[in-house]
């Protein structure tokens, strides 16, 4: 009797926490959710009625004027244009370059092995810092040109990393086989590991991509004179920091109000472009993600 | 144990290896290592003119510049504390979101709300600050909100209030990457041995009582781990959010070093200085996560190295 109502309160206990951790997690989803949704909304909404505030999940008065304002700007055209050819050659060259290294580092005969490996994870603790690397990329010639946003960052230790912790734990069988028929290291890398390594590759080249398409502060440190090399995030972040020196809101006064669309619309209607590349591709690639994440994480 | 020897016919068999390695070397050497030989700078009154060799040699005199403007301790303060407020956050939402998540019982719900809550990792800090700008803007959600359940009279501009910024921040931060970081935990949880769950079912546990006794030691290792990782980030956890949130009527609490470095060694021009508060940062980074390590190996738990 006793070990009955101990188990009823128990249950009683386990249904409260249910609620309350459904409760939470609901209110997290929202909280995550909400702001890209009422961005996507205030985008298909009308300048001017947008400054009134109260837009939620849909638009009060729809307009395409926003999108038809982004697209008719040259400096957003030339930022995608640049943002597409920097995520893909980025990406190439970083895959191609890191999943080399990354074998070189995992063959166990290879002489000079543990040297190498210490040379690159030293590089993921200690860095010359903003100021050296400015000028450092100045004297190379890399200041001003496209180049700067793929050939430096093209190699980075932790990627490679992962690479090599998943090339470790292949059988050795096949590859010892292929040595016994004479294929060289190369021949090896190229028919024997890189066909097994798709998952881990799939991850780091999704990793480098998102890396790619997002980042904005280059665009701004090294090419801030040539805007034939601006990227989208770059002229995002001008049209966020347009809005916020008019402090949020424009007011309907102001000179420029008269047009349909405001810095706010305008600037919600260029996020919805920049975001929808990742948020469609986003379902089907996150388990990949995934994967990367928990492979980096393995300790040594 | 056999050592490696070095032999011709050895170096010849490895003939691919040795040329790749070359190559990388000096890719490493040029776009890591090079730009460690600018500290250099920090010692000098560089002058682009006059370059490395040069320039006049000035000893510690832009690190007695640095530490005697108050400027620059201002900044040092608001990255420590912001981002001891980041790492604090977000480590403590990210456990408690894996816990969480780890007891929901309907496996749909759970990957639904796993793949929700990693969606705003891959989205550029760009979009998040501008995001949030306009839920914190005066006719944003949160002001709507909070005049609407009557805790504010009025709609008012957060942006404008000292007091608000670094809570914005970390709020950024744990909006971005709490279902990120939270992977790594919930992949820890799912090693733990099922049987120490029965065995606590039979023995009467609940789920609190499951939670702190099993899952979070379970974990144990994998926060230390990830804890030692990230204290040495602690000062990089402080520019982008800064600088794209930040202002001049909140200046004194939202700039960081990197801010620092970035206004004075590009905007004005003075290299030498932003070198300097370069180097500070790399040096107190690296005592950090060596300390971190240290506390880690003293008190017998995981370490890094």
């Amino acid at each position: 009797m006793k070990k009955n109502t101990a188990k009823m309160k128990r249950s009683a206990a386990d249904k409260i926490f249910t609620v309350c951790n459904t409760i939470f997690l609901v209110a997290f989803c929202v909280i995550t959710l909400y702001p890209v949704l009422n961005t996507v909304a205030v985008s298909f909404n009308d300048g001017i009625d947008a400054v009134r505030g109260g837009i939620h999940l849909w638009p009060r008065i729809f307009t395409l004027q926003n999108y038809k304002t982004v697209f008719s700007r040259q400096n957003i055209i030339t930022g995608a244009y640049i943002s597409v050819l920097r995520t893909v050659i980025g990406t190439v060259l970083a895959l191609a370059t890191n999943a080399l290294l990354a074998y070189v580092v995992s063959r166990k005969q290879f002489l000079f092995r543990s040297q190498l490996s210490l040379f690159w994870v030293i590089t993921m603790y200690v860095s010359g810092g903003m100021i050296p690397t400015l000028i450092l990329y100045r004297n190379l010639g890399l200041t001003s040109s496209f180049w700067v946003y793929v050939i430096p960052g093209m190699i980075s230790a932790f990627n490679m990393m992962v690479m090599r912790t998943y090339m470790e734990g292949l059988p050795g069988a096949l590859e010892e086989s292929a040595k016994i028929d004479g294929a060289g290291d190369f021949r090896i890398f190229v028919s024997i590991i890189s066909p097994l390594c798709k998952p881990v590759y799939a991850t780091v080249a999704l990793f480098v991509a998102v890396g790619q398409w997002n980042s904005w502060f280059d665009a701004m440190l090294y090419n801030r004179m040539s805007p034939e090399y601006t990227t989208l995030q770059y002229e995002l972040m001008k049209l966020l920091s347009s809005v916020m020196q008019q402090g949020g809101t424009a007011n309907p006064g102001a000179p420029g109000a008269a047009a349909a669309v405001t810095p706010v619309t305008v600037r919600a209607a260029a996020t919805v472009v920049t975001m929808l590349p990742i948020i469609c591709l986003y379902p089907f690639l996150q388990r990949y993600f995934v994967t990367g994440m928990t492979i980096g994480s393995v300790k040594e | 144990m056999k050592s490696k020897r070095i032999s011709w016919r050895e170096i010849k068999r490895q003939k691919f290896l040795m040329i790749c390695t070359v190559c990388f070397v000096i890719y490493g050497i040029i776009f890591y290592y090079l730009p460690l030989g600018g500290w250099i700078m920090a010692f000098q009154n560089y002058k682009a003119k006059d370059g490395f060799f040069g320039s006049e040699f000035v000893g510690l005199d832009k690190f007695k510049f640095l530490f005697s403007d108050s400027t620059f301790l201002q900044v040092i303060r608001n990255t420590l504390a912001m981002g001891v407020l980041n790492l604090v956050c977000t480590f403590v939402m990210a456990i408690v979101f894996a816990i969480l998540l780890n007891e929901v019982r309907l496996m749909a719900g759970k990957k639904l709300v796993q793949t929700v809550s990693y969606l705003p990792h891959f989205l550029s800090w760009i979009i998040v600050t501008g995001i949030l700008h306009d839920a914190l803007s005066s006719s944003g959600i949160i002001n709507e909100l909070l005049v609407k359940v009557g805790i504010l009279d009025s709609p008012i501009n957060f942006f404008a209030h000292k007091g608000y910024f670094w809570p914005i921040v970390a709020f950024a931060n744990v909006w971005k990457e709490t279902g990120w970081n939270a992977i790594v935990y919930l992949a820890a949880i799912t090693s733990i041995d099922p049987s120490l769950y029965e065995a606590a079912t039979i023995d009467g546990a609940g789920r609190w009582a499951k939670i702190k006794n099993i899952t979070l030691p379970g974990i144990k290792p994998t926060i230390i781990i990830l804890l030692i990782m990230n204290v040495g980030n602690v000062l990089n956890a402080g520019f982008e959010v800064q600088y794209l949130l930040g202002n001049g009527l909140i200046k004194s609490v939202a700039d960081t070093i990197d801010i620092y470095t970035l206004t004075w060694g590009v905007g004005q021009n003075d290299y030498s200085l932003g070198t300097a508060a370069g180097i500070f940062k790399s040096v107190v980074a690296i005592i950090l996560i060596v300390a971190a390590n240290q506390i880690a190996k003293k008190t017998g738990e995981e370490k890094l190295f």
